[in-house]
């Protein structure tokens, strides 16, 4: 049990979360971190579907890592993905009809995420299945912290609201009278590109105070 | 014949894989360093859109919907798997036929020309096509009622998408002699820009064809 919780698989699990995060440090999966981020629930939503993704293909690739031949290793991936995201898809169309709507064809493109190869080539295809599924769970955690931070500052300044309650009281808006209005430019696509650069930037200047 | 015209149309400027959908960021931020790979690597991408999005058509139709072929049996939830089987299987072709005729192109593009079959604007363009199958020719300019129509629609986001990441490139070029602040150089100015151009490509929102 002691070996399960071990110091190293600690590592494993939270290193994505933070100095080695799947989007802002590794630059993968970006596609669907910007499409799906114009609200908070889609991008909560897409966040935990990538999670479980990640963590089954990387346990069930770790399981077989050693009956695949190299050369068609790629395509086995991808089968195993595909396969995964057929289940969730729908799952999320039984469950949460509304969000999967949303999502539209970013549900379908998970199996094309950067974040899922990157992980089954570059670690699964080397370890054991617990660790695998650490990794996967860290990775599609850090993943997901991203799209929540994205999702709410655009969903809080563009729409005013969080998760859909209103947050920002209606009577200061200017059609009633007040001074604020909502700033629409946040809900267009352009926009989620120059927040997630923002995000990029502070994360990367606050771990270069961290390494002196 | 304007059908077409007005698909590939709005598929190059108004429905950019780049600019509206993000399809296809990683291999776009990856391989936009300098312009020659970029105009190699959205030849291979519009390449393999012009053949995968007509047969996945075909398979959509033919195969998967809803009776094609027995009677009452809907099989469009193996579309993903099928999808993907075919992308990477076209991507491995092309690669041999790359690596056979034009090993310069080859070297150039080296592990991207595989990657390809993780381009999300492959599978993006198949899964576009997908949902527009439904749409009402009549009604709708972006509705694709045949097999004329996801090619039309295949070139147009293989174009767009090719001037998206050889304008970039271009840009990038220049930009290396700029000066950026340190925790915002590579990626993050990148993002910027890309932003930009993004929002230079909403006017053509507008366009009504």
């Amino acid at each position: 049990m002691s070996k399960l919780f071990s110091k190293e698989n600690g590592e494993v699990f939270s290193s994505p979360l933070n100095l080695n995060n799947p989007v802002t440090v590794q630059v993968l999966g970006i596609c669907s971190a910007l499409a799906v981020t114009s609200q908070l629930k889609p991008a909560i939503v897409m966040g935990l579907s990538v999670t479980v993704i990640t963590a089954f293909s990387n346990v069930i690739i770790s399981l077989i890592r050693k009956t695949i031949p190299n050369r068609i290793r790629i395509i086995v991936q991808l089968v195993v993905v595909a396969a995964l995201v057929t289940i969730v898809s729908n799952i999320l169309k039984a469950y949460v009809y509304d969000v999967s709507v949303q999502l539209s064809v970013y549900v379908g493109l998970i199996i094309t995420n950067c974040i899922l190869m990157g992980r089954l080539e570059a670690f699964a295809m080397q370890n054991g299945p617990w660790e695998s599924f650490l990794d996967g769970v860290g990775n599609g955690l850090g993943y997901a912290l991203v799209l929540v931070v994205v999702g709410f500052v655009r969903e809080l300044l563009g729409f005013g609201t969080l998760l859909g309650f209103t947050i920002i009281p209606s009577s200061t808006l200017l059609e009633n009278g007040g001074l604020y209005l909502n700033n629409g430019m946040m809900t267009m696509p352009a926009m989620a590109l120059i927040i997630v650069a923002c995000v990029i930037w502070v994360h990367r200047s606050v771990n270069k105070e961290e390494k002196k | 014949m304007e059908h077409f015209f007005s698909l590939l149309v709005r598929s190059i400027f108004v429905d950019n894989m780049i600019f509206a959908f993000f399809l296809g960021m990683c291999s776009y931020l990856a391989v936009s360093k300098n312009v020659k790979t970029a105009v190699g690597l959205g030849v291979a991408v519009t390449f393999v859109l012009l053949i995968t999005v007509p047969v996945d058509y075909l398979l959509q139709t033919k195969v998967l919907a809803n009776g094609s072929i027995i009677e009452g049996v809907d099989l469009t939830f193996l579309s993903f798997i099928l999808f993907i089987a075919v992308i990477a299987g076209i991507v491995q072709l092309v690669e041999m036929i790359v690596e056979r005729f034009s090993p310069s192109l080859y070297a150039a593009l080296g592990i991207f020309l595989p990657l390809i079959a993780v381009n999300c604007a492959i599978m993006g363009a198949s899964l576009f096509m997908q949902q527009r199958i439904l749409l009402d020719p009549a009604t709708s300019t972006q509705a694709i009622g045949g097999v004329g129509d996801s090619i039309s629609y295949a070139l147009g986001s293989g174009i767009g998408w090719t001037l998206a990441i050889v304008g970039l490139a271009a840009i990038r070029e220049k930009m290396a002699y700029s000066d950026v602040p340190k925790p915002l150089q590579g990626l993050g100015i990148t993002f910027i820009t890309v932003g930009l151009m993004a929002m230079a490509f909403m006017c053509f929102s507008g366009l009504n064809i």
